[in-house]
């Protein structure tokens, strides 16, 4: 398709869009409404389930299934990453040589690791009660890991990042959510059914199960996202291409 | 939130601006390495606005992958796609360093 | 005001398929994908807000207090997540391109395959 014909279909394709959408928009209830039928009643659902953050009750207990979903096609992403970025037979690993750091980052990056580290722990401690849960906390652990590559340096970086333990809680994280929906169907009721007692409303061990599911995602995000960034690393930072010319001239041709 | 709702209203209105303004800017810049940075300016916008419509669950995870995950995901790929190749001279160099098996 | 957050998300989405429509590099393609992403969360969040409602979360107000929709709320917070990882796939996919026939311009890539 060339370019011109592309642009003509977009833009037809885009008028089209522009005009049923806007219509449709004037069809929804206004911006700000009253009357959210499935809003009040996963809200009447959480305070049933002793859940004081409905947004986690609604992740974890409401529609775990769906959840489970998702954590299914954030594994399989993490699984694609690694198997497309994993070093090629042709490609050298060279290892990067340390630059100085200024010492102001250096402290900065090592201050703040360990509290990076504390808070993404909290906030997936306390996703049934507050703001927060598996995923967000997940990010933040990961992130936080990895201001020792800002503070200091690559090595320093695979040092205090083991990838084969990160991988294996990857698996772990999956793994437990799946184990933890079949606690529901070995007590006699549905799969992903909250089966442990609720707790107390408002502290930190309540929700029965959603603390547990809450924990498996925080797990699971976490390792995936450090083996990601750690395969993008691995590619940018160490893994050489080999010369040109061996690639590039028969590449398009052979790989058919 | 005890602000009038036409205050609150005000807030949401002008986030939205920001947000399809900075949305455009993405979309519209071309340098992948520009590009990253728009967008991570994009994340912020957006965490802005989901604190305004009262969603803090979603605004610190937008906080944390939209304006770090994903800029610095781009940021990595542009590093791999736009180095060069070693020459012909370091390949010999680098077979004699080549690690055997995946090393990790 | 009453429409004016879905004709955002509306304009956010049409922008971002026009980026990747008109792209000259992968990467830049990958990055207007999440723009267009973006554009569901500011439509679902839209569609959830409840004017006056604070945040679905009762560990510091009253049970019984209007709160906005949290149902919307927990799928925006996945597929922030979710959509991060799936751009590190597509990522992950054009360093794979680059490897195996130097080039990101897809239409240099429509002329090798073709």
């Amino acid at each position: 398709m060339s370019r011109r014909v592309r642009s003509t279909v977009f833009a037809l394709a885009a008028a089209v869009f522009a005009v049923f959408f806007a219509v449709t928009c004037t069809e929804l209830p206004h911006f700000g409404t009253a009357d959210h039928p499935y809003g009040s009643r996963s809200v009447a659902a959480a305070v049933r389930q002793h859940t004081a953050n409905v947004v986690s009750s609604v992740n974890f207990d409401q529609r775990a299934l769906d959840t489970l979903g998702e954590e299914s096609i954030l594994f399989g992403a993490v699984l694609g990453a690694v198997v497309l970025l994993r070093r090629a037979r042709d490609e050298d690993r060279a290892e990067p040589e340390p630059r100085p750091v200024l010492p102001s980052t250096l402290l900065l990056g090592a201050g703040l690791l360990p509290v990076t580290v504390l808070v993404g722990g909290y906030v997936v401690a306390h996703g049934q009660l507050s703001p927060g849960g598996g995923f967000q906390g997940g990010v933040i652990l990961a992130t936080g890991l990895h201001l020792a590559y800002v503070a200091a340096d690559y090595r320093v970086l695979r040092r205090i990042r083991p990838l084969a333990v990160f991988a294996a809680l990857d698996a772990v994280g999956a793994g437990a959510f799946t184990l933890l929906g079949f606690a529901g169907l070995l007590a006699g009721g549905a799969f992903l059914e909250n089966v442990l007692p609720l707790g107390t409303f408002n502290q930190v061990s309540s929700g029965g199960l959603v603390p547990l599911v809450n924990a498996a995602v925080g797990v699971e995000v976490a390792s995936g996202v450090i083996m990601l960034v750690a395969q993008f690393l691995d590619q940018a930072v160490e893994i050489d291409e080999p010369a040109a010319g061996g690639r590039r001239g028969g590449g398009a041709g052979s790989n058919r | 939130m005890n602000t009038a709702p036409g205050a609150v209203d005000f807030l949401v209105g002008v986030a939205l601006v920001l947000v399809v303004a900075a949305a455009t800017a993405a979309a519209l810049t071309r340098d992948p390495v520009r590009q990253s940075v728009v967008l991570s300016v994009l994340g912020v916008c957006l965490t802005l606005l989901f604190l305004l419509v009262q969603a803090p669950d979603v605004a610190l995870s937008q906080l944390a992958v939209g304006s770090a995950i994903t800029p610095l995901l781009i940021l990595l790929t542009v590093r791999k796609v736009r180095r060069r190749p070693r020459a012909g001279a370091g390949h010999g160099d680098g077979a004699a360093k080549r690690e055997r098996g995946s090393g990790r | 005001m009453s429409v004016l957050p879905f004709l955002a998300a509306g304009w956010i989405f049409l922008v971002g398929v026009y980026g990747m429509v008109t792209s000259r590099n992968l990467v830049h393609a990958v990055g207007c994908l999440a723009v267009a992403q973006s554009s569901t969360y500011v439509l679902l969040l839209g569609v959830g807000y409840r004017r006056g409602g604070t945040a679905p979360v009762f560990s510091d107000i009253p049970v019984g207090t209007p709160v906005v929709d949290p149902v919307v709320q927990a799928l925006v917070l996945t597929d922030v997540v979710v959509g991060a990882t799936v751009t590190a796939l597509l990522l992950s996919l054009v360093i794979q391109i680059r490897k195996r026939t130097g080039t990101l311009d897809p239409e240099t890539l429509t002329d090798l395959k073709g």
